[in-house]
């Protein structure tokens, strides 16, 4: 059914389609919408699930880790700093093997304080164990919830679907919710091969000495890996089901022919694309590579993708300190094991809620082919620069 | 023995607890004669090491651990599945140690108490970071030395006194909060079984003492635990929806040079005059506990 939502309200309700018995959150700008609709929804006895409120995100994490831990589908979200103080817990859920669903609406981190979006909150967990989605539009948000509890379900790992926030989370879009039937039949109710019960009890969460532990990481490490398969399994089964094409790893845009090609994640691949229909009637050839699936981080996708292409310009709205562009590194780590070696531009755009546009992102193109380096930092004020 | 209801094994043998662990012999008091099924959330501390080396695990019932100061949330995770699951009639036991319960786990254990989670909350105290070479805590006592408050040539050992954890339960409206011994297990039995007959969140504080960390042979555990009780420096106390409706008491009350004397973290204080002023204060401090509660 097709209605005009607020983003935090159209992954309320798909969250609400899944059918999660425990939600547990912790108020934190800009995903308390998010929880504030599905209180909202229990509160109305139109929801069927324990809304735990709670003193600190460190505790909604525990919160959904112990009821996953007993046998229960279970939601989280939150942002930024409650993200960060997750951390520990997100590092323990995912160890634990326990299929936890959290919505992070991306938010900077602090310091300076900053409410509005960009992806530092999610690459600072990014070698967690959980596997990292991101949508471009709300209906990709939407979507990818359905699709992440069962992912998460399949693989055993818990699943963390990003979404910008503001841009996303507050933004009114038209969306097509799906029926309770259709997500019924897509999304079988929660089975754990592991769970927390008395006629059958089971330790869980053991100590690792020297001789076990590495095996267990590397374990998990190949689960993590492995999910990339039925990350693209579960995207076909929702195409079947849906009717639509949502999620998987990458999905590439105009590349085939493509000269220079724009790598990124997230809402800002609305004003890249935009940016490139520009160019390609300027007569410049270029493509999109939208990168959907961060985590496993789909390296043979994204080579195979940009196979043709000479430059990739990578836009992204993390950085890690002292290192560069996070995406970037990917890209480049992931290009190092492949026969092709085109020239990568990293761009760090759109940090802490800064706006990326269109003339923006032409310029960059047009600096690029010039052949000039391209900035690496988009839209710094010269003025407010150390000296 | 005839009329004797057979026991749950709870933690079984061939754990890797010292000889004459306070802990090991708190947990089996406290849960063995649990009737009704439960879950066990654990915190970070010697008990999850000793008992859960993979492979092997001592626990013959439902048992996690999940990280050090997250046991009272996951515990109310726990719960609230519980409650979902429509499976009422399984209980939910949270067990931490001094540090994890009344330092860095505080926080979550707060919230659980104001939400009304149906946990039971048992608090083993031995009075100091064990599991990481006797670090000081909050519930480390007046004038005991540990690896971070040594007594030294100025200082002599700890300065603070204990949190009053009980004091903090009751502050939250929780309905069950009681003091117990691993040198009184009848006591603790009776206490652990009052607690399971309630609903909501409950408190129950251990003293459970540590031979290594305190400093004295492994066979006077609950000697040692029977003199904190009876020089008045751990009183046992039960309170109900607010009011106190169980106190231990104490005829026959000991001084406290008779507690203090057994352990080496207190044997700075019987070398110098310092010392001897020491050992006053804490006598006063048993003094009040006995004024407070009717000792």
């Amino acid at each position: 059914m097709w209605t005009v939502l607020e983003g935090s309200v159209a992954i309320a309700e798909a969250v609400r389609l899944c059918r999660p018995r425990v939600i547990s959150a912790y108020p934190i700008t800009p995903q308390t919408h998010i929880v504030e609709h599905l209180a909202r929804l229990a509160a109305d006895g139109e929801l069927e699930a324990e809304v735990v409120n709670v003193e600190s995100e460190h505790s909604a994490a525990s919160v959904v880790l112990g009821a996953v831990a007993t046998g229960v589908r279970a939601y989280t979200a939150t942002s930024s700093q409650g993200l960060l103080l997750m951390a520990e817990v997100l590092y323990n859920i995912a160890g634990l093997r326990l299929p936890v669903v959290l919505t992070c609406a991306n938010r900077a981190v602090s310091s300076p304080i900053n409410i509005w979006n960009d992806h530092q909150d999610a690459m600072a967990v990014r070698d967690s164990g959980w596997i990292q989605l991101f949508a471009e539009d709300n209906q990709e948000a939407v979507d990818l919830h359905i699709q992440a509890y069962r992912i998460a379900e399949l693989t055993r790992l818990p699943v963390m679907v990003n979404v910008d926030g503001f841009v996303l989370t507050h933004a009114y879009e038209p969306v097509d919710l799906p029926s309770q039937e259709e997500v019924d039949a897509f999304l079988p109710p929660f089975t754990p091969r592991v769970r927390l019960d008395p006629d059958h009890p089971l330790t869980i969460g053991m100590l690792a000495e020297p001789h076990v532990y590495m095996e267990a990481r590397y374990a998990l490490n190949e689960a993590v890996l492995g999910s990339a398969e039925a990350i693209v399994q579960v995207q076909e089964e929702f195409q079947k089901v849906f009717g639509r094409s949502s999620g998987g790893l990458v999905s590439a845009d105009a590349t085939e022919d493509a000269e220079i090609v724009f790598i990124a994640m997230g809402s800002v691949l609305g004003t890249i694309r935009e940016a490139v229909e520009g160019l390609r009637r300027q007569g410049i050839r270029a493509g999109v590579l939208k990168v959907t699936c961060f985590r496993p981080f789909p390296g043979e996708a994204v080579v195979s993708a940009v196979r043709g292409a000479r430059r990739l310009v990578v836009v992204e709205k993390a950085l890690s300190l002292g290192s560069g562009g996070v995406l970037a590194n990917e890209v480049k780590a992931a290009l190092y094991e492949s026969d092709r070696r085109p020239e990568v531009v990293s761009v760090i755009a759109g940090l802490g809620g800064r706006d990326v546009t269109v003339a923006q992102i032409d310029e960059v193109a047009q600096a690029i082919l010039r052949g000039e380096r391209g900035p690496v930092f988009l839209g710094l004020d010269p003025r407010l620069l150390p000296r | 023995m005839p009329g004797e209801k057979v026991r749950l094994r709870v933690l079984t043998p061939g754990h890797r607890a010292c000889q004459g662990c306070g802990q090991a012999l708190g947990v089996r008091l406290a849960l063995e004669r649990v009737e009704v099924p439960f879950i066990v959330a654990n915190a970070t501390g010697c008990l999850e090491v000793f008992s859960t080396a993979y492979p092997y695990s001592s626990w013959a019932v439902p048992w996690i651990h999940s990280l050090f100061e997250n046991t009272a949330a996951v515990a109310s995770g726990i719960s609230a599945a519980l409650r979902a699951l429509g499976r009422g009639e399984v209980r939910v036991v949270a067990l931490g140690g001094d540090g994890g319960t009344a330092d860095i786990g505080l926080q979550a254990l707060s919230g659980m108490f104001e939400r009304g989670d149906d946990v039971l909350y048992i608090c083993y105290d031995n009075e100091a970071y064990m599991n990481t070479g006797v670090q000081r805590s909050g519930l480390t006592p007046p004038y005991a030395r540990t690896t971070t408050s040594p007594a030294g040539r100025v200082k002599l050992g700890n300065l603070r006194p204990k949190k009053d954890m009980l004091s903090i339960a009751i502050a939250h409206g929780v309905g069950y909060a009681a003091t117990a011994s691993v040198g009184y297990p009848k006591d603790l039995e009776r206490k652990v079984q009052k607690a399971m007959g309630r609903k909501g969140p409950r408190y129950l504080h251990i003293h459970a003492p540590c031979p290594l960390g305190w400093g004295f042979d492994p066979e006077k555990t609950v000697e040692i635990a029977q003199l904190a009780v009876q020089t008045g420096l751990f009183p046992l106390v039960e309170i109900e929806d607010g009011v106190v409706t169980g106190v231990r008491k104490l005829p026959k009350r000991l001084p406290v040079e008779e507690y203090l004397k057994h352990q080496s973290r207190f044997a700075h204080l019987f070398t110098s005059e310092e010392g001897r002023r020491a050992i006053a204060e804490i006598q006063a401090i048993a003094d009040a506990n006995v004024a407070r509660y009717g000792l």
